[in-house]
């Protein structure tokens, strides 16, 4: 016993802290290899090679980055709102790594069990669009702030499709708790009597990371960077690493939600789990590298007449037959 | 109604076609020519290096004309000229500057005598700026170039030992460059 705290409880503390260590590291250095897995993909699909000097394979290229980042200087326009400036970068970081709290990589690899997990993480990605808003609002350029413009309604309004698709899952599993959500997928995979719903999350998601073909908040041919146009070093790289940690997340997301996480054959969990958001990874770059950007307007007529009809749709045809089950 | 779901079904499938046929680049060969390891093949009249040649007799086909440094766009090439004790033209310098050189190849088409020559060569990366001004030596090669055989003098003809042009035993008169008459 110290301090009336036995040793026991002690352990599972200093436990639980390593594995969120563990997770929270994991995390930041798979965004961070993504930057050079997304570069060499997008190679590959357009016929070239990408970086392939730095290391076996062009895989230190991110160490090298890294450095160059760090020791870039650290500028702040005059003209700025500096507490916000400095504020915004580190949201969208705190926020995607907040949320990565309640994904369960294994059945005893997650940082918290909590029964509201799904709700957790919509609250979590919300917040994120704060970041972005800030930064373009802080920036003082008209292009960041066109930028933040575009990714509050952008993000708001994919924000709906996105709680309302997974409605189907929760209904099917019967719980917010991500844990359960994978359990209950034992017999099937959520993704074929949630088809629909795995293919709105899918775009918006996509929308919510703004990630091609839905990064118009950064749109280079028109807002020059967007909502960081005025970042430089490390704090347009905070920015960076948050967009990848985004797409990891959702990559993750999917996999937990709608392909059953950590369940497969022969494999252990955790390989299983990898393998799967590893290919949905994959898959939002092969986005980026295929499609084209649509209009702003053309982005918001698809989201709330088509998107969103088909998300009420599935969630009243879900919930019907989930009733008439029961 | 019916339109709008043509129009879905057209879309949705023309963006899943996108993606299956930028997936399928996977497996084409790649464009990309890995250069230090992998020298591309560059035409002999690519336009790169400029040097200065010789005539097949080993002589400076360069006679300090001048005419290469008034085609320079660029003013980077400057020359002095000195004579022999024959009264031949030659460059006492002759000098490029080639961190202001834009490899346009006027030199080449100006010089009457195609002493200055641009060749397939642009690995001149240098550390120091100062070290991109190459002086005379550094320009002259010992053969002839892209004109093997051409050598000024013997086409243009030249006054030797008291003999004008054209007087020397079984030479040919020079052309009247004043007529149109042939």
């Amino acid at each position: 016993m110290i301090f009336g705290v036995s040793e026991h409880e002690i352990l599972s503390l200093v436990l639980t802290a390593l594995r969120t260590l563990v997770i929270l590291l994991g995390c930041v250095i798979m965004a961070a290899l993504m930057i050079w897995i997304e570069r060499r993909l997008l190679g590959l699909w357009q016929d070239r090679y990408g970086p392939n000097r730095v290391g076996p394979f062009g895989s230190l290229q991110v160490v090298a980055d890294m450095m160059k980042i760090f020791f870039k200087e650290d500028w702040i326009p005059p003209f700025a709102d500096k507490a916000v400036f400095v504020i915004a970068p580190a949201i969208i970081m705190v926020t995607t790594l907040l949320a990565f709290a309640v994904v369960p990589f294994t059945p005893t690899w997650t940082v918290t069990n909590l029964n509201v997990g799904i709700l957790f993480l919509l609250a979590m990605s919300s917040l994120g669009v704060y970041s972005v808003i800030l930064g373009g609002w802080s920036s003082d350029n008209k292009y960041a702030l066109l930028g933040g413009m575009r990714t509050a309604a952008q993000m708001i309004s994919y924000e709906v499709f996105m709680g309302l698709s997974l409605l189907g899952v929760v209904l099917l599993a019967g719980s917010f708790n991500m844990g359960d959500i994978v359990e209950s997928q034992r017999g099937m995979w959520n993704v074929i009597p949630q088809f629909p719903a795995f293919v709105i999350f899918l775009i918006a998601g996509c929308a919510e990371i703004h990630r091609a073909p839905f990064d118009l908040p950064e749109a280079e041919q028109e807002l020059t960077a967007g909502y960081h146009t005025e970042y430089s070093g490390m704090k347009f790289g905070m920015f960076f690493v948050g967009e990848y940690l985004g797409i990891v997340l959702i990559s993750c997301l999917i996999t937990a939600l709608f392909f059953g996480g950590w369940l497969g054959p022969w494999l252990p969990g955790f390989v299983w789990f990898f393998l799967k958001a590893f290919f949905f990874m994959c898959f939002f770059i092969l986005l980026r590298a295929a499609t084209v950007r649509p209009r702003y307007d053309q982005l918001m007529s698809f989201g709330w007449k088509i998107l969103l009809p088909i998300a009420l749709l599935n969630v009243a045809i879900t919930g019907a037959i989930v009733v008439a089950q029961s | 109604m019916k339109n709008a779901a043509q129009n879905a079904v057209t879309a949705t499938s023309s963006v899943l076609r996108t993606i299956g046929m930028t997936f399928m680049h996977s497996f084409r060969k790649r464009d990309t020519v890995l250069y230090p390891e992998e020298k591309p093949y560059l035409p002999p009249r690519y336009r790169g290096r400029i040097v200065l040649t010789r005539d097949p007799d080993g002589a400076e086909r360069c006679v300090a004309c001048n005419l290469c440094s008034v085609a320079c766009p660029v003013d980077c090439i400057s020359v002095v000229k000195t004579e022999d004790e024959t009264g031949r033209w030659y460059p006492e310098t002759f000098r490029i500057n080639f961190s202001r050189c834009i490899y346009c190849g006027y030199c080449e088409e100006a010089c009457p005598t195609y002493a200055i020559q641009l060749t397939p060569d642009f690995e001149m990366g240098e550390f120091d700026r100062q070290n991109m001004v190459y002086e005379k030596s550094d320009l002259l090669i010992a053969g002839v170039g892209k004109r093997p055989g051409y050598n000024f003098y013997r086409v243009a003809g030249m006054s030797v030992g008291g003999k004008d042009k054209g007087e020397a035993e079984n030479e040919a008169e020079p052309i009247d460059i004043k007529t149109l008459l042939p």
